[in-house]
Order: C-alpha cells, then sequence, then structure tokens
C-alpha cells in the first residue's frame, strides 16, 4: 500500500497502480479516454492531467498525465488545480475540433463516455470555427457499424483488436489530424471478439448493428441481469429491451468470469428471441382440427387428458434450458423416465467431466484465474470455435509473461506500449492438439494436427512423462515421444500449469487424457487447473440432474415402452440422425414440446407450449466453470403483447402436473422452484446462494430495472388502450418493471442489471461498482461454484486408443465446433449466419490429390446413417485421413464414424 | 552525363583545418568529394578503433566520455557519456544497439549532411567504438530517405570497411564482433525523436514512445539501446584520441560546453554554409563570416538552431551559442544552424510556414499535438489573409502555452509551439495586421450566454 495525497487528503492506495487508477478506485471522477482498465495505459489523450507537487514546500507543481504517473508513496496531485481544469478542458475542446457532433442521431447518445468526459470538463462552447476534416466509413461486416468522423483517436480501438484480441485486420492508417481506423480495405472485421470495439470507442466510431434495426437510447431500455445462453462459459449480460424486444446486448461486470468482454456470437446472436415466428400462444395439432390456436387453460387441459391417457410419458429435458425448467420436467415424469435431452456421447463425454473435475486433484480455474497460469495444455478444443472468451482468457494468460518480464525490470504492468516493447514475442508456453488450425495457434509454442485418438495418445504419453506411475503408451513412436516429454518438462516447471480439454470432439479418450495429465501434476503438487469445455449454457448443469440419454428416451417410444413425450426447449433433430427422432415422434401417442423456437421439433407436437426465452423467463445454469448463475427475466411479453401466452418452462411444467393431478394450479414463486431444485439434488445446494431471493431490498426498495430517465412509461402502450395498465409485477425476483426502485451505484449489491453512475452513463460506469478498477463487484461476484475437487485424486485411467490408421475407403469424420453457425438458437438469427462460413467439407491436401477433386468440388459423403453432399475445401493442416464436418450441419455425421467419400454422380443436383 | 551534385558547403579550406582543432572537418576534403576508406586510413582513420577496442575496457571509453560531456548536437544537449552509462549491459542482460540518428530533417538544418556525405568513415569507426562501449550487439544509421547522396557514401563506406575487417567479427584482433546496417527513413520529422526513430526502425507506426523506459532499458526490440546524432558521434573518435580534457578545452573560454560545433547560417545573408568552431562562437561572429545580410536587407529576427528553436532578436546577436546561454535567452540551441529573418520577410507566413510543417509531421498520437497544432495553423492562415478576428491571436498563445513540456506526449509540440510563442512576443503588431478591422467585423459571432447570463467563458 502507498499513502497520496489528493487535493490536501491522504489515501490509502495500491502502489502497483498508477494515479489515474488510484483515483478511480477512489471513487474520484476524473476524465480519461485512452486508459482502459484491461488495456492499460499509454499517455496518448492526454484527458487525465493532474497537477503534481514534489513535495510539500512545492507550491508551483506540474502537470503529469495520470495514466502515466506511478501511484508512489508520498506522490502529491490535485485534481481540482486551476490549471489541471483548464487543461483538461482544453483537451475536450480539441478532441471536439473534429467531432460532428451529430449526438441527436448518433447511436452512442446517452451511453457515450464522450458525452459524459465533455460534461465532465465543463467544455461547453467551441471556439474552432474552421472546416472539419471527414473521413469515408467502411462495411465492416454484419455486426458493427463504422462513423470514423466520430473519431476521437483515442487509439483504444487497435490496442483491444491487436494487442488484446490478436485480431490483425484493424490498423491505424495516416498521421496528423488525419488518422483513420479501419481495415485496409472494407470487408468483414474477422477476429471474433470485434463486438467489443462497440464498448471499447469511447464514441460513437464503432456501434451495434442489430441495435441500430431496432434502435432505443439506453435510458429508454429496461435490463436485468442475464446469462449468455450461448456457450457454456456463462459470460454475464446485461440485455436491453423496449417494445417487447430486445433491443442489444451489452457486457455485464463480472470480476471472475467474463470482466469487460464478450465474444460476438454471445452479443449478436440473441435475435431468436425476437423473431415474428416465434410460437407465442399454445398450439394444438389435430388429425382432425389442424393446427389451433388454444388459450392457457384450455392447453393445460389437453396436454393432462394427453398425460393422463399414456402408459408412461418420457421427459426429455435441454441442456439450453434453467436447471429449474428441466427438474421440473423431471418432476413430472419422475426421475426413471427422464432424460436430460442430450446425445449418449456427448452425455458421456459431460459425466466423465463431471467426475474429473471430482477426482483429478485440480480445480477448474475461473475465467480471470485462467489468465494467471504460466503454461498450458489445450487436448482437442479449438477453444475461439467452442469457448470463445475462454480462448480470450487464454490468449491473455499467453500474454501476460510480458508483465513478469516488465516487473522485473522495473516497469509497470500498466504501462502498455513499454510492456509490449519490452517483451515482444516473450510468452508463457501453449500447446495445442486438435486435429486442425485454431484461433489461439498464432501465439501458442507448439501445434499439433492429429487425428482424435492421437490426441489422446499425446495426453496419455504426457501424464507418463510427468508421473511414471500413470500408464505409458505402447508403441509411441520417438518423436511424439519428445514433444509429450517436452510438454511434460513445460508444464512441471511451470509456477501455474493449465490443462483444457472438453467435449468437442466426443472422445472419452481425450479426457481420460487430460484427467491423467491433471492427476499426475496433483500428485506432483503442482498447483495447476484442469478446465473442461461444455458445449451449450446449462450442458453442466443438467447433467448434474443424472438423466438418461437422448437415445434413449427416443428407444423407448420406439419400442413403445412409452407412448408420450414431453420435450423441453430442444430441437431434437439438432442431436440425433433425422430417421431416428421421427420415428419416436411418430410412435408416440402424445407429443407435448415447449420451447421459444419454431423449430422442426416443435412442428411435431400434439401440444406446443410457448415458453419463454432467456429474456422473459428467470432461470439458474451451470457454466463449464462448475459455477452456477442467475439469469433474470428483462421484461414481461404480455405487456406489450397481451395476447401472447408465454410462461417460463418451469411454470408450464409445474402447471401441467397440477393439472394431472386435477389440482388448482399454485401461484409459486422462482425462489420456491429454485429451493426444491436445490433440495433435490444434492449436487446443486449451492444454486439458491448463486443470486440474490426475491425479499433482497436495498434501503427497503426492490433494485429498478429500467434507468430513471426511462421515458414514455404513460404512453408507450396507448396504442393498444389509452389508459395506463399497472405496470407487471414481479414478486419472483429483486427486480421491479419499473424504474422504480434502486439504481444507485453506492451500495454495493451482487446484481447490477446495467451500468450507471451519477456523470457516467457509458459502460466506463462499471468502474463505478467495483472494489477497484477491474477488481470484484463491491457487493461479490454472483454465482456459486458447485464443482470443487474431492479431497482424495482418483486412479489413472489406463484405456489408451490404438494410433489412427488412415483408411483407403472410409475417412474418420471430425465434427469442428465453429462459432458462428454452430449453436442451435444463434445460429436462427441472420448477422450470426451471415458472418458464418459457407458449410463445406474439409480434406487434406493428400487425400484431395488422392481423390482428384479440388477445392469447390461437390462430394457426397455417405455413412451407414445418411447421405449428403457437400462442397469441398482444402485445410492444409489437417492430417490424412479424417474429414472435417463443420458443427450443426448434420446430425448424422459425429466424430469418430468412418465416411466414405466420392464424387457426386452425373445428373446429380449440387450440394444438400 | 555529369550531374551537378548539391553540397554542403564548408567553408574552410583545408590549411585552415587541423585535427587538434576541427577534430570533425579536418577529414575533409576540399573538392567536396567524399573520403574514401583508403584516404581515411591514410590520415589515420581507424587509428582508434585498434588504440581502445581490447586496450581498453567499456566502462574506461564510458568515463572518458563523461568527462569530455559531449552534448547531444542533435538539439537534446543532453551528455552522450551520460547516456551511454545509463544504458542497461550485463551477463543477464541482451545486447542491444547502437542507433545512429541520421533523420536531419528540422527545417533549415544541414550540418549532419556534410559529414554522412564527406566522411562516412568518421561515423562508421564512432559507431564501432560506440558499440564497444556499450556492448551493443548491431548498430543502425537511420538516414533521412532524401539523402541519397549520404546513403550512396554510407553504403559503400560500409562494404569498405567490412571489407577491410573494420566491421565484422573480431574487429582489429580485438575479438568485437559488430556490425552496421543503413535504414533509410520514409520522410517523417517525427522519425528524428529518438523512439520513434526506434518504433519506425522495428516496422511500427513511428510514434514516440513513453520515457520511462528509457531506449538505454528498452530500446529497439526492447533490447537496451543508444541513439545518438551523427555529429555527437563523429565526436567519439578524436576524445579517444586526445582526452576529454583536450576536448573540454577546445571552447576556450568561450563556453562551459566543450568541443567544437558544426554551426551553420541560412536565411538572406550573402555566404550560406558551414563553420566548424569552438562551442559558444557568437552569433555575430557567424553573420560576420556568412558575409553580413543582403544588400538592402536588415536583419529582423533570426531562429538559433532550426524550426524548432524561438526567434531571438538582433541584440541577442552577441550571445555565445551554447545550449545554456540561449536557453538562458528564452530560446534553444537546437542544432545550431541559424537561420537569419530580413526586414521584408513577414512573421505570419513565416510561422504559418513553419507551423503547416510541424502540423503535418504530426504522429498523430497525442491530442495537443495532433488536434492543437493544425488548428494554430488556420488561425495563422486566417490571420495572413487578414481574416483573422478579435481573440485570435490570444488563442494561438493559449494553444502555444498548451503544447508546453509535459502537456505533451514528446518534443515535437513543444518545439512547434516556441517559434510560434516567440514570434507573437516579439512581433505581435505584425499579427494584429492580420485581424481584420472591427468596423466591418460582421463575422465576429455574438457569444452566446450562459445558463446565469453571463457571457461564455471563451477567454478561459
Amino acid at each position: 500500500m502507498a499513502t497520496i495525497q489528493v487535493d490536501g487528503r491522504s489515501y490509502e492506495v495500491n502502489e502497483k497502480d498508477n494515479l489515474l487508477q488510484a483515483c478511480l478506485t477512489l471513487g474520484f471522477d476524473l476524465p480519461y479516454f485512452c486508459w482502459h482498465p484491461a488495456l492499460g495505459s499509454v499517455g496518448a489523450c492526454r484527458q487525465c492531467a493532474v497537477k503534481q507537487y514534489r513535495d510539500a514546500d512545492d507550491a508551483q507543481g506540474s502537470l503529469v498525465m495520470a495514466c502515466m504517473a506511478p501511484a508512489a508513496d508520498g506522490s502529491r496531485i490535485s485534481i481540482e488545480d486551476e490549471q489541471a481544469r483548464e487543461f483538461r478542458a482544453s483537451v475536450i475542446e480539441w478532441l471536439m475540433v473534429h467531432h460532428p457532433h451529430d449526438c441527436p442521431v448518433c447511436e452512442e447518445g446517452g451511453h457515450c463516455h464522450l458525452q459524459d468526459m465533455t460534461v465532465m470538463t465543463g467544455h461547453n462552447r467551441r471556439r474552432y470555427r474552421f472546416r472539419k476534416r471527414t473521413h469515408r466509413n467502411q462495411y465492416l461486416g454484419p455486426f458493427i457499424a463504422h462513423e470514423m468522423n466520430r473519431c476521437i483517436t483515442c487509439y483504444r480501438c487497435v490496442r483491444f483488436y491487436r494487442d488484446y484480441a490478436g485480431g490483425t485486420d484493424l490498423g491505424a492508417f495516416g498521421a496528423n489530424d488525419n488518422i483513420y481506423f479501419g481495415r485496409h480495405r472494407e470487408g468483414v472485421l474477422e477476429n471474433e471478439f470485434a463486438g467489443n470495439l462497440t464498448e471499447v470507442c469511447p464514441t460513437g466510431v464503432f456501434t451495434d448493428q442489430t441495435h441500430s434495426q431496432r434502435y432505443t437510447r439506453k435510458w429508454d431500455m429496461q435490463f436485468a441481469s442475464s446469462i449468455c445462453h450461448q456457450c457454456a462459459v456463462g459470460c454475464n449480460i446485461s440485455p436491453g429491451e423496449r417494445y417487447g424486444d430486445i433491443r442489444r446486448i451489452e457486457n455485464r461486470y463480472h470480476g471472475e468470469v467474463n470482466r469487460f468482454f464478450l465474444c460476438d456470437r454471445g452479443r449478436f446472436g440473441y435475435g431468436y428471441v425476437n423473431r415474428d415466428d416465434r410460437p407465442r400462444r399454445p398450439e394444438w395439432r389435430g388429425e382432425v382440427e389442424g393446427t389451433i390456436i388454444l388459450d392457457v387453460d384450455e392447453a393445460l387441459d389437453r396436454g393432462a387428458d394427453a398425460l393422463r391417457g399414456a402408459r408412461r410419458v418420457i421427459g426429455i429435458g435441454s441442456p439450453r434450458a434453467s436447471l429449474e425448467s428441466n427438474d421440473q420436467l423431471r418432476e413430472l415424469v419422475g426421475q426413471a423416465n427422464f432424460s436430460s435431452g442430450i446425445a449418449e456421447r456427448e452425455q458421456t463425454c459431460l459425466a466423465r467431466m463431471r467426475r474429473l473435475n471430482r477426482d483429478c486433484g485440480l480445480p477448474t480455474p475461473t475465467l480471470s484465474d485462467v489468465e494467471s497460469h504460466d503454461a498450458m495444455l489445450v487436448l482437442g478444443e479449438d477453444l475461439i470455435q467452442s469457448a470463445a472468451r475462454l480462448g480470450l482468457s487464454v490468449r491473455q494468460a499467453v500474454l501476460a509473461r510480458r508483465d513478469s518480464l516488465a516487473e522485473s525490470r522495473g516497469i509497470p504492468v500498466w504501462n502498455a506500449e513499454a510492456v509490449l516493447t519490452l517483451a515482444q514475442d516473450t510468452r508463457h508456453p501453449l500447446f495445442i492438439a486438435y486435429p486442425t488450425a485454431t484461433g489461439l495457434d498464432d501465439i501458442a509454442e507448439c501445434r499439433l494436427h492429429l487425428a482424435p485418438d492421437d490426441i489422446a495418445r499425446l495426453g496419455f504419453a504426457v501424464a507418463h512423462a510427468i508421473d511414471a506411475a500413470a500408464p505409458a503408451v505402447e508403441g509411441i513412436d520417438e518423436s511424439t515421444r519428445a514433444t509429450a516429454e517436452r510438454i511434460a518438462d513445460t508444464l512441471l516447471a511451470a509456477e501455474r500449469p493449465l490443462v483444457i480439454s472438453g467435449g468437442s470432439l466426443e472422445s472419452t479418450a481425450i479426457l481420460d487424457a487430460a484427467g491423467n495429465i491433471a492427476r499426475a501434476l496433483a500428485t506432483k503438487g503442482r498447483r495447476g487447473g484442469l478446465s473442461l469445455v461444455r458445449r451449450e449454457a446449462n450442458s453442466t448443469g443438467v447433467e448434474l440432474l443424472d438423466g438418461r440419454s437422448l437415445e434413449w428416451a427416443l428407444d423407448e417410444l420406439i419400442d413403445g415402452a412409452a407412448d408420450a413425450v414431453v420435450v423441453l426447449e430442444n430441437d431434437l433433430y439438432r442431436r440425433v440422425p433425422r430417421e431416428r427422432v421421427d420415428r419416436a415422434l411418430s410412435a408416440a401417442e402424445a407429443v407435448i414440446v415447449l420451447d421459444h423456437q419454431r423449430t422442426p421439433t416443435w412442428e411435431r407436437a400434439h401440444l406446443g407450449l410457448p415458453a419463454a426465452s432467456f429474456t422473459e423467463g428467470d432461470g439458474t445454469l451451470v457454466s463449464l466453470e462448475g459455477r452456477a448463475q442467475r439469469f433474470f427475466q428483462v421484461f414481461e411479453p404480455r405487456y406489450h403483447r397481451p395476447e401472447s401466452r408465454i410462461h417460463q418452462g418451469w411454470r408450464w411444467l409445474q402447471a401441467l402436473r397440477a393439472s394431472l393431478k386435477r389440482q388448482a394450479v399454485p401461484d409459486i414463486t422462482f425462489d420456491v422452484v429454485t429451493r426444491d431444485c436445490a433440495r433435490r439434488h444434492p449436487a446443486l445446494a449451492g444454486i439458491v446462494e448463486a443470486s440474490l431471493g426475491a425479499d433482497y431490498r436495498v434501503s427497503g426498495l426492490k433494485l429498478a430495472r429500467a434507468p430513471h430517465r426511462y421515458s414514455g412509461r404513460t404512453s408507450m402502450r396507448a396504442h393498444l388502450d389509452v389508459s395506463e395498465p399497472r405496470p407487471p409485477q414481479d414478486p419472483g425476483t429483486p427486480f421491479t418493471f419499473s424504474m422504480e426502485g434502486y439504481y444507485g451505484f453506492d451500495r454495493p449489491r451482487r446484481e447490477v442489471p446495467f451500468a450507471w453512475a451519477p456523470g457516467w452513463n457509458s459502460p466506463q460506469a462499471w468502474n463505478k461498482f467495483t472494489d477497484e478498477v477491474g477488481g470484484h463487484l463491491r457487493g461479490g461476484d454472483p454465482g456459486a461454484r458447485l464443482l470443487e475437487p474431492a479431497e482424495s485424486i482418483g486412479d489413472y485411467a489406463d484405456e489408451i486408443p490404438p494410433p489412427f490408421v488412415p483408411r483407403d475407403d472410409a475417412w474418420q469424420i471430425v465434427v469442428l465446433p465453429r462459432l458462428f453457425g454452430g449453436e442451435e438458437t444463434s445460429s436462427r438469427v441472420a448477422p450470426i449466419m451471415a458472418r458464418a462460413a459457407a458449410v463445406a467439407l474439409t480434406l487434406s491436401r493428400e487425400d484431395a490429390r488422392r481423390l482428384e477433386v479440388k477445392e469447390g468440388t461437390s462430394l457426397v459423403v455417405e455413412t451407414s446413417l445418411s447421405r449428403l453432399i457437400l462442397p469441398l475445401q482444402i485445410d492444409a493442416a489437417l492430417p490424412s485421413g479424417l474429414v472435417g464436418v463443420p458443427a450443426m450441419c448434420e446430425a448424422a455425421l459425429a466424430t469418430g464414424d468412418r465416411a466414405g467419400l466420392s464424387q457426386v454422380p452425373e445428373g446429380e443436383g449440387g450440394p444438400s | 552525363m555529369t550531374v551537378n551534385r548539391y553540397r554542403c558547403q564548408l567553408h574552410h579550406s583545408a590549411h585552415e583545418r587541423r585535427l587538434e582543432t576541427h577534430p570533425l572537418t579536418w577529414w575533409l576534403r576540399d573538392d567536396g568529394e567524399c573520403v574514401g576508406l583508403g584516404e581515411y586510413v591514410a590520415k589515420d582513420g581507424y587509428a582508434v578503433v585498434r588504440q581502445v577496442l581490447g586496450h581498453q575496457g567499456p566502462d574506461e571509453v564510458i568515463e572518458t566520455l563523461k568527462a569530455a560531456n559531449i552534448r547531444g548536437r542533435g538539439g537534446g544537449g543532453f551528455s552522450a557519456g551520460v547516456k551511454w552509462s545509463l544504458t542497461l549491459k550485463g551477463e543477464n542482460l541482451p545486447r542491444g544497439y547502437l542507433l545512429c540518428n541520421a533523420d536531419e530533417m528540422e527545417p533549415g538544418t544541414f550540418k549532419d549532411r556534410l559529414l554522412l556525405e564527406q566522411v562516412p568513415h568518421l561515423l562508421l569507426e564512432s559507431m564501432i567504438l560506440g558499440g564497444y562501449a556499450n556492448d551493443s550487439f548491431y548498430g543502425y544509421i537511420f538516414l533521412r530517405g532524401e539523402y541519397v547522396e549520404a546513403a550512396r557514401a554510407i553504403s559503400r563506406a560500409i562494404e569498405e570497411a567490412r571489407a577491410a575487417g573494420w566491421l565484422g567479427r573480431d574487429i582489429a584482433g580485438s575479438g568485437f564482433d559488430f556490425d552496421i546496417a543503413l535504414h533509410t527513413g520514409a520522410g517523417r520529422y517525427i522519425c528524428g525523436e529518438e523512439t520513434a526513430l526506434i518504433n519506425s526502425l522495428e516496422g511500427q507506426r513511428a510514434n514516440p514512445r513513453a520515457k520511462p523506459p528509457f531506449p538505454g532499458q528498452s530500446g529497439a526490440w526492447g533490447k537496451p539501446s543508444v541513439v545518438n546524432n551523427v555529429e555527437t558521434l563523429c565526436n567519439v573518435p578524436a576524445v579517444l584520441r586526445f582526452g576529454a580534457d583536450w576536448y573540454q578545452q577546445l571552447s576556450g573560454e568561450r563556453s562551459d560546453d566543450g568541443g567544437t560545433k558544426l554551426y551553420g547560417v541560412s536565411g538572406k545573408v550573402r555566404r550560406t554554409g558551414l563553420w566548424e568552431l569552438p562551442m559558444g562562437t557568437p552569433a555575430g561572429e557567424l553573420l560576420d563570416r556568412a558575409g553580413g545580410m543582403h544588400d538592402g536587407c536588415t536583419l529582423k529576427t533570426w531562429l538559433p538552431g532550426g524550426g524548432s528553436t524561438g526567434f531571438l532578436l538582433p541584440e541577442h546577436l552577441d550571445l555565445a551559442l551554447d545550449f545554456n546561454t540561449v536557453a538562458q535567452a528564452g530560446s534553444r540551441l537546437g542544432t545550431g544552424i541559424l537561420t537569419l529573418v530580413a526586414d521584408d520577410q513577414s512573421m505570419v507566413s513565416l510561422v504559418r510556414n513553419l507551423e503547416e510543417f510541424f502540423a503535418r509531421e504530426s504522429c498523430g498520437w497525442c491530442t495537443p499535438c495532433r488536434d492543437g497544432l493544425p488548428w494554430a495553423v488556420k488561425l495563422l492562415r486566417a490571420l495572413e489573409r487578414g481574416e483573422g478576428i478579435p481573440g485570435d491571436i490570444e488563442l494561438l498563445e493559449e494553444l502555444a502555452e498548451d503544447q508546453g513540456p509535459g502537456k505533451t506526449f514528446c518534443a515535437h509540440a513543444p518545439g512547434a509551439a516556441m517559434p510560434l510563442a516567440s514570434a507573437i512576443e516579439y512581433f505581435r503588431d505584425e499579427f494584429e495586421r492580420g485581424i481584420a478591422h472591427p468596423g466591418k467585423d460582421d463575422v465576429m459571432p455574438e457569444r452566446p450566454l450562459s445558463a446565469n447570463g453571463e457571457r461564455g467563458d471563451a477567454e478561459r
């Protein structure tokens, strides 16, 4: 700790900070632009000037940039000094010289850091009377709009994009007052985290295009604490709603998970909740009546009748639905009839992962803790595609070697450019074994492109090299052994080695290998970590409910062991081959589907019940970290669409159970459902602690979902009814559907639906909620961790697969996860699909030559279950004998299966 | 075809120059042709390399340099010996680079060019010694791109030196390995700023870097690096040959700063050119050597050392041209190449021209420089056209004040502010003539009232 004096008063601060960080942590309003808590200082904008005095006798002082001055013990500064204030106002005046002052039509307006800083400095009259310089804007893809004329040249965009996220196609061009931030030529921004530019940019140069299509000012939106549903990482998000539509997703700060950044699938993949074709009322499909729309009671009656008439009802849950909804389904059908809705192979992998988390001896690090590991091995995951935000953290871990080097040479880690200069390409070691190139290859010390079984063998060899007690790999070649030993030596030499694996290649062998390495490291007393990637938002949580596999459920129907099925928020066709789903659903006498999307499975339902999406309901998810996190309803769908009958999955199921028992539907609250779920599953006991209960109050107030400036409440429904209805009530959560409630920043609380503090309207307001800039939320980071390792370390796995041998007649399929288009709900969103690469098969150059086919040629892929035609793309990194298939393209093509490849016979059409 | 080359003119013939008094220019030929390796060695060139390498330790070399106190001739005035002594060296540290700043782009300056074109081996010898003293791994000469003649001379000299074993492995049997490469810049003034030079050399944008860390801690590619100006470096062999005391006494009573200085004069004088004279020579003597002003011209004002120094008046001609004396007069010695301005030249136009240069050459990194200088240019243009409005001069003063040291990221904007502020200080009337006549001032906007009924705070 250091003691510094600010305007004559003494404060304790962290001596490792710079003065700007120290002042912001202390709660002072000191304006800045180029500094960012995650990006450090560069001293470019000169906005954070303060007066610094040498000692008590120095009355003169001199201006310094707070961001570039260490918070050294005994520092004396003044923020209020007249010269400093005037200089800060001048900086804004210069920044405004070319700024178009188009706030009324600018989408940044109302959450604009430049607006906030302008007000803060007091600059309010322009003296510049000459022409402004103008720029041409670029098309940057379906996510981000570009308006360079608003740029104030703070360089944050390129520093985030290049230095933090590893992008290469955004740069600074030109010189003097003609600096241009863009691509060398127009085109889609390639980096998977480009969307963060909308928050990193302090003004409206980069804005969210999905938001502009249905634009609303920040103060006119209603928010709730929410959790991203687009993968298993569990990033905290802040969705904004108006008129019953989600307008945009912004990052919601969580000190242990996503901190300041989201991936583009999470940020831009929400549009499915706004789709016009969403089921909003119960539907009955009968042979006689055709499709008819029902009201709630009628739907419940018909549903109860159908279930009552059934011999046995199977419940198929979903890894994209909440724990509460899955648990209510399980209650409805009984544990013996409950399926998790996850395909067999994936479920087996999930079970293996749960076991490893318990008995491998190493804990799962939080995302921000990932960044403090110093050697990493990734087995069988392309993190940027399968768990993008985790990949971004791994990138920071690899680059963090810079920081330790800088510290050893007396350079503070916040001095960003100096750290970059000193460190050059110095990195912590990262080893990646995957069938093809991955999004972290550019910073990997070693990239091994191997077939899944060979990845597992390498992993087993690494474990054996760490601890000779771990089983050895028979018949391993010399170079693989040498590589394994090199990896082992590196992991052992590290202070905190991290092993990352997961279910993407659906290989238990790979998971066992990763587990063996973790066990070996734990046995050797290393303070490492094991992070295991799951696929969907609640894969980790639903697996804890011990349901059976999806195939089991379908077979029960096909075999006639059951004759009715209730499917919860799950498109079965995405998981198992079409023919098997068709047979099962055809065999069932009653098919009840709850979903918020009109999926092919929904279309097969006799009774379809419109379920709430994550924006209309409350629930709990468990992330791949094993963190139970609560998402809260953002808005009440019936307020703007009175005809809609959308209810949360758990409420439908609970009502259905009551109707089945011919009981009155009880008015239960979300807290009760959560508590019941926790009580029934010991592994889930912690979920009650994941967030605040409905009885939480700040000074007697619930938490407001809407900012206090929210406008138009009395008239926004006037087209429906001239009398203003009472706002929807929310007895189930600590939030109100209103601006009435607590919205301040000074009472620490765990759930902060949107970032706002007096004078801070932009996402920079998060600094007002953290214990120190970039630290933890003052009220505690939300969530509860469920999967901590047990005391004892389990035995080594010893089922080592034989080496992969390519075959001339059949290729081994590897399904490759993809960020855009590889997830069920976000692939129903136009901008995501516009960003997704065209679906194609990938083959090694050698195999393509052998098959005498060229890039773009259509090929027939045939397995025992399916036959389809796809264009070919040559993948120079892919080992011979494998065929790569993009995820979510065909459920019948599964990793590990063999497929025949042939040219399309004449007369047959193009790609299917 | 013969091409008439423009040559920098040195106005001492060979018989006036002795090594003991003209350590920089003694080597030069009267015909201005480049001194090749043979001639250089015949004049005992590279003797100091033989004398020092393997016979004196690097620390000993640095001690001599520190005692000699060669102040940075690029204009910074920082002691080369101290800079070398602060450069990190040691077993656990990577070996770094010796960088020669030959990006001579200061407006009105043409001194390094003389040495680069006519005696490149002197620079190479100096760099070998510098490399030895600083345990540098490699040397780079960052040359202004437009100096094509110098590029040719340096390239040839490097080849000659390599062939003769003065560069490469085991130089002069000392066991010291060192080589030098020439890098020609792409034409940005800011590359003369030592850290921008390093960024540019690395292939990055030519933005300056924050200091600390200084290049001696973390310079080119993060390695300890020394950046010295051409003229500074070229003093090194003579200092090591004759000693620090000799160097200190070269300037005699004229200055506390030792050594000689390559002074020069340009502007409306009879004989523009360069002279190697003791440090602290008064400007008046230079004006005399230049034969005085053109007929019919009177000296109005002068810049002591390039466009980024402050204007001085005829009454300052007696001042000794050394770092401290010129600074006390409110300007900077800079490069020591004088620009003389005659009575018939408009200060507004002159300053506008200078500021256009500085505004254009801003790297665009920090706000005051990037957005403040172009604003000053536009105000100056308005004044030049007689379209200024009341308040413009005060605004220019404010802009110049806000480009002060510490307020901007590097020294570029403070340098740009110096001629602007001093020109307004000494010749305010010329600027005032640029303000449109108050009677026909219909472009002056009415100031809006602020909320409390007071006039806006434009003057704040």
